[in-house]
C-alpha cells in the first residue's frame, strides 16, 4: 500500500491535513451561525486540495493534480459562493431550532471519533496495518462522515443539513485519497456528488422557497407521516 | 443482432426521446416519441434475454456486461417503462396541464434511461453512478406536481437517498482498498475482479466493506429501517412515475445487491452476510405491515406494500440456494406487474374520486366498474393470493428458506404475510362496499373521455394478464434461465 512507504514528511504533511480537517469538522459542529459553517467549509475542502496535490506529488499520481484543482474550484469556491447567496437572499444567519446545543453536539462528536478510531485500528490490524497513517486517514473518515451524520439529525435549517451531506462526502474522499490513491473513477464519482447537491440546492431548495418564501426550516416539512 | 447492437438500441431509444421532448415542445409528439422509445427498449430486451443466455459478455472496454441476471432485471424495468408510458398518456391528458407534458415526458424518458443502464454496469464504481443518476433524474420527477407535499417528499429523497448512498461508496472504497493490496494500486473494480479476489479478502474488512454497500443501496431499495423515503416519494409523484419508482428503480438498486452477496459468499465468512439479509428482509416486512393495516392513504398503501415485497426478494436472495434465487426473480417480474397495475389503478381513482384518502372513496365498482375490476383483482394478487403469480413467487421463497439454515423467518414471513393480506384487503373492502351507493356515484367527478379511458385500461389489462397466466404455469423456460443466472453469478 502506498502509505505503508512514504517518507516521514510526507506523513506528517498528511497527518496534519487530516486532523486540521477532522478540527474543521468541529467547527462547523460547534457553531450556530451559518457563515461560520461555510468558512469551516471551504477552508476544509481547500486543505482537501492541498491533501490532493501532496498525494500527487509524492505518490507519483499525476491525475490527483486535476482532482485538487476540482476540489478547490468547486467545493472551496463555487459551492460556498452559492450556497452564500442563498443565506443572504432568505436572510436566515443562523441555525434557530437545533435539537441539540452545539455544547451537547460537540460532546457527541466526540464520542464519535472515539467509536470511529476503535472501529479503524480494529480494521487497520485486521489488514496487518496498524500502527501506519492508514489508521489515521481511516479515522478521519469515519469521523468526519458520522459527524456529518449527527449534523443531519440535529440541524434543521437545510443550507445545514445540504452542508452535512458535503462533510460526509469530504470525509470520505479526505481518507480515500490517502488509502486508495490510484482508484479510478474517484474524480467522476466527486463531480457528481456536487452536481447533485447543487440540484438539490437549486431544484428543490429555490423551488420550495418560491412556493413557501419565509421559511428555509426543514423543521415545517413533516406533513407527509405514517 | 450482437448484444452490443441491442445494448445501444435500449440506451438510444430513451436518449432520443429525452432529446426529441426537449426540441419539440408539443405535447402530442412527446407522448407518442417516448411511447415508441419505451416500444422499442421492450422490444431489444425480449430479444436481449435468449442472447444473454451465452454471456456474460464485456463491452466497452470493460464498462458494460451483459449477463443473464441484468438481461432479467432489464424486462421487468423496461416492461414497467412500457406500461407507464402507455398509462402516462391518459393519465396526464386528464390532469390538462398541456404546456408541462413535454418536460414530463422528457423526465421520464431520461429516468428510464437512468434505471436501464444500473443493470448494465460492469464496473462497482460506475454502477454506483448510475444509482446516483436516477436520484437525480426523479428529484424532479417527484417534486413534479409542484405542491407543498411533492415538495418536501422531493427534500426528504434527495437528503435521504444521498445519505445512504454515501455509506455505499464507503463500502466500494473498503472493497477496493482491500483488493488493491492483492492486485496493485490501480486496477478496474469490475464484478469479475472483485469475484476473482474475493477468497483473499480479509474476512474483517469484506464484512464491514458488505454491510456498508448492503445498508447504502438497501436505502435506495427501500428496505426498512431505511425505507422512509420510499412513501413519501412514491405517494407525491404522478401515478406513472410512482409506478416506475417502485417497479423498476428498486429493481435496479437490488441488482447491486445480489452481485455483492454473491461475492460475499466467496469470501471465508460463513453464513452471517446472508443472515444479515435476511433479518433485514425480514424487518421490512414488519414494518410494512404496521403501517399497511393502519394506512389512510391509497397511494402510501401502495408504497408500503413495496417495502413489503423488496423485503420478500431480499428474504429469497438472502435464502439463495437455486430455489430462493429462482424465487425472488420471479418474485421481481410478478411484484414489477402487479405494482404498476395497483399504481394506475389508485391513480385512476384519484382522478375520480379527486382524493387520496381511502376514506373519501366508495363504491369504486359503480364509479369506474372497468378499472375498478382490474384494480379489485391487483390487490388480491399482491397480497399473494391464489391463482395469481405472486402466490406461487413467494411458495418458492417459503421453500427455499425452509431448506437453509435460517428456517425461522420462514414461520416470521408467513405470520406477516398473513396480516398484510389481512390489513390490505381490508382497505379495498371499505372502499369496494360501504354506505349509500347513490352518495358514491354522486361524489364522482371524473368523466374520461374514451381515448383517455382507453390509454388508462389498456395497461392494466396489460399487467393483470400475464401476472395470472404465470400464477398459472410457471414456463419451464423460466426455470432454466434462474439456473443460468445461478451458474454465471457463481462463476462471477
Amino acid at each position: 500500500m502506498f502509505a505503508a512507504h512514504i517518507p516521514p514528511l510526507a506523513g506528517s504533511l498528511f497527518s496534519l491535513l487530516a486532523i486540521v480537517s477532522l478540527l474543521l469538522a468541529f467547527v462547523m459542529l460547534g457553531s450556530r451561525w451559518l457563515n461560520a459553517y461555510l468558512g469551516a467549509f471551504a477552508l476544509q475542502s481547500w486543505l482537501i486540495a492541498v491533501l490532493s496535490a501532496a498525494v500527487a506529488y509524492y505518490g507519483g499520481y499525476p491525475e490527483l493534480y486535476g482532482i485538487a484543482a476540482l476540489t478547490a474550484l468547486f467545493r472551496g469556491l463555487v459551492l460556498p459562493y452559492l450556497l452564500l447567496r442563498i443565506t443572504r437572499r432568505l436572510d436566515v444567519d443562523r441555525e434557530l431550532h437545533e435539537r441539540l446545543s452545539p455544547s451537547a453536539s460537540l460532546v457527541v462528536g466526540a464520542l464519535l471519533v472515539v467509536f470511529a478510531f476503535v472501529v479503524a485500528t480494529h480494521l487497520s490490524t485486521a489488514l496487518g496495518l496498524g500502527g501506519t497513517i492508514a489508521v489515521l486517514a481511516l479515522t478521519a473518515m469515519l469521523s468526519m462522515k458520522l459527524i456529518g451524520f449527527l449534523m443531519l439529525v440535529v440541524r434543521r435549517e437545510v443550507v445545514s443539513q445540504i452542508l452535512a451531506l458535503l462533510v460526509i462526502e469530504n470525509g470520505i474522499f479526505l481518507g480515500s485519497q490517502i488509502l486508495v490513491p490510484g482508484m479510478p473513477l474517484l474524480i467522476e464519482m466527486v463531480i457528481l456528488f456536487d452536481l447533485l447537491v447543487v440540484v438539490a440546492c437549486f431544484g428543490v431548495l429555490v423551488r420550495y422557497l418560491i412556493a413557501h418564501a419565509g421559511t428555509t426550516s426543514s423543521r415545517e416539512l413533516r406533513r407527509l407521516v405514517g | 443482432m450482437s448484444p452490443g447492437s441491442l445494448v445501444l438500441v435500449i440506451l438510444l431509444a430513451p436518449l432520443t426521446a429525452v432529446a426529441g421532448c426537449q426540441l419539440v415542445r408539443s405535447p402530442r409528439f412527446a407522448e407518442y416519441l417516448n411511447l415508441a422509445a419505451s416500444v422499442f427498449v421492450f422490444a431489444a430486451v425480449l430479444w436481449l434475454l435468449p442472447v444473454a443466455l451465452g454471456g456474460p459478455y464485456i463491452l466497452l472496454r470493460g464498462y458494460i456486461i451483459v449477463d443473464a441476471l441484468g438481461a432479467w432485471v432489464l424486462l421487468s424495468c423496461s416492461a414497467v417503462y412500457l406500461l407507464a408510458s402507455l398509462y402516462a398518456i391518459g393519465y396526464m391528458r386528464a390532469r390538462n396541464e398541456p404546456q408541462r407534458l413535454h418536460r414530463f415526458y422528457a423526465l421520464l424518458a431520461g429516468f428510464a434511461l437512468t434505471i436501464l443502464l444500473g443493470p448494465l454496469m460492469n464496473n462497482i464504481g460506475v454502477y454506483w453512478i448510475a444509482i446516483e443518476f436516477t436520484t437525480l433524474i426523479s428529484t424532479f420527477l417527484v417534486g413534479f406536481e409542484k405542491t407543498r407535499e411533492g415538495v418536501e417528499a422531493a427534500w426528504k429523497y434527495i437528503v435521504i437517498v444521498s445519505a445512504g448512498i454515501s455509506l455505499a461508496l464507503l463500502g466500494i472504497v473498503f472493497y477496493y482498498w482491500n483488493a488493491s493490496l492483492h492486485l496493485g494500486p490501480s486496477f478496474n473494480l469490475t464484478w469479475a475482479t472483485l469475484r476473482f479476489v474475493a477468497p483473499q479478502l480479509n474476512p474483517t474488512m469484506a464484512l464491514t466493506a458488505f454491510l456498508l454497500v448492503f445498508i447504502g443501496f438497501g436505502t435506495k431499495v427501500g428496505l426498512a429501517p431505511m425505507h422512509t423515503w420510499l412513501p413519501d416519494a412514491h405517494s407525491e409523484g404522478p401515478a406513472p412515475v410512482s409506478a416506475m419508482l417502485s417497479g423498476a428503480l428498486l429493481n435496479t438498486a437490488m441488482v447491486g445487491i445480489v452481485r455483492f452477496i454473491h461475492v460475499t459468499d466467496a469470501v471465508r465468512l460463513g453464513g452471517l452476510p446472508r443472515t444479515v439479509v435476511v433479518v433485514i428482509g425480514a424487518l421490512s416486512l414488519a414494518a410494512a405491515a404496521l403501517f399497511i393495516t393502519r394506512q389512510t392513504d391509497i397511494k402510501r398503501l401502495m408504497a408500503y406494500s413495496s417495502v413489503e415485497h423488496m423485503g420478500v426478494m431480499t428474504l429469497g436472495f438472502g435464502f439463495g440456494g437455486p430455489l430462493g434465487l429462482a424465487g425472488a426473480l420471479y418474485h421481481m417480474l410478478n411484484h414489477s406487474l402487479n405494482k404498476s397495475l395497483m399504481f394506475f389503478g389508485s391513480g385512476t381513482a384519484m382522478h375520480a374520486f379527486h382524493s387520496k384518502r381511502i376514506g373519501r372513496i366508495h363504491h369504486v365498482l359503480i364509479a369506474m366498474p372497468v378499472a375498478g375490476a382490474l384494480w379489485l383483482a391487483g390487490a388480491i394478487a399482491i397480497t399473494g393470493a391464489p391463482p395469481f403469480a405472486l402466490f406461487l413467487s413467494e411458495l418458492t421463497i417459503l421453500r427455499a428458506g425452509l431448506a437453509g439454515p435460517n428456517a425461522w423467518a420462514v414461520y416470521v414471513m408467513l405470520v406477516l404475510l398473513v396480516v398484510i393480506f389481512v390489513g390490505f384487503l381490508n382497505h379495498f373492502r371499505a372502499m369496494y362496499f360501504g354506505e349509500s351507493a347513490q352518495a358514491a356515484a354522486a361524489t364522482v367527478r371524473w368523466r374520461p373521455t374514451s381515448s383517455e379511458r382507453i390509454w388508462c385500461l389498456l395497461p392494466m389489462w396489460l399487467a393483470l394478464v400475464p401476472i395470472l397466466v404465470m400464477g398459472l404455469w410457471w414456463p419451464s423456460a423460466f426455470t432454466h434461465y434462474f439456473n443460468v443466472i445461478a451458474a454465471q453469478l457463481d462463476r462471477g
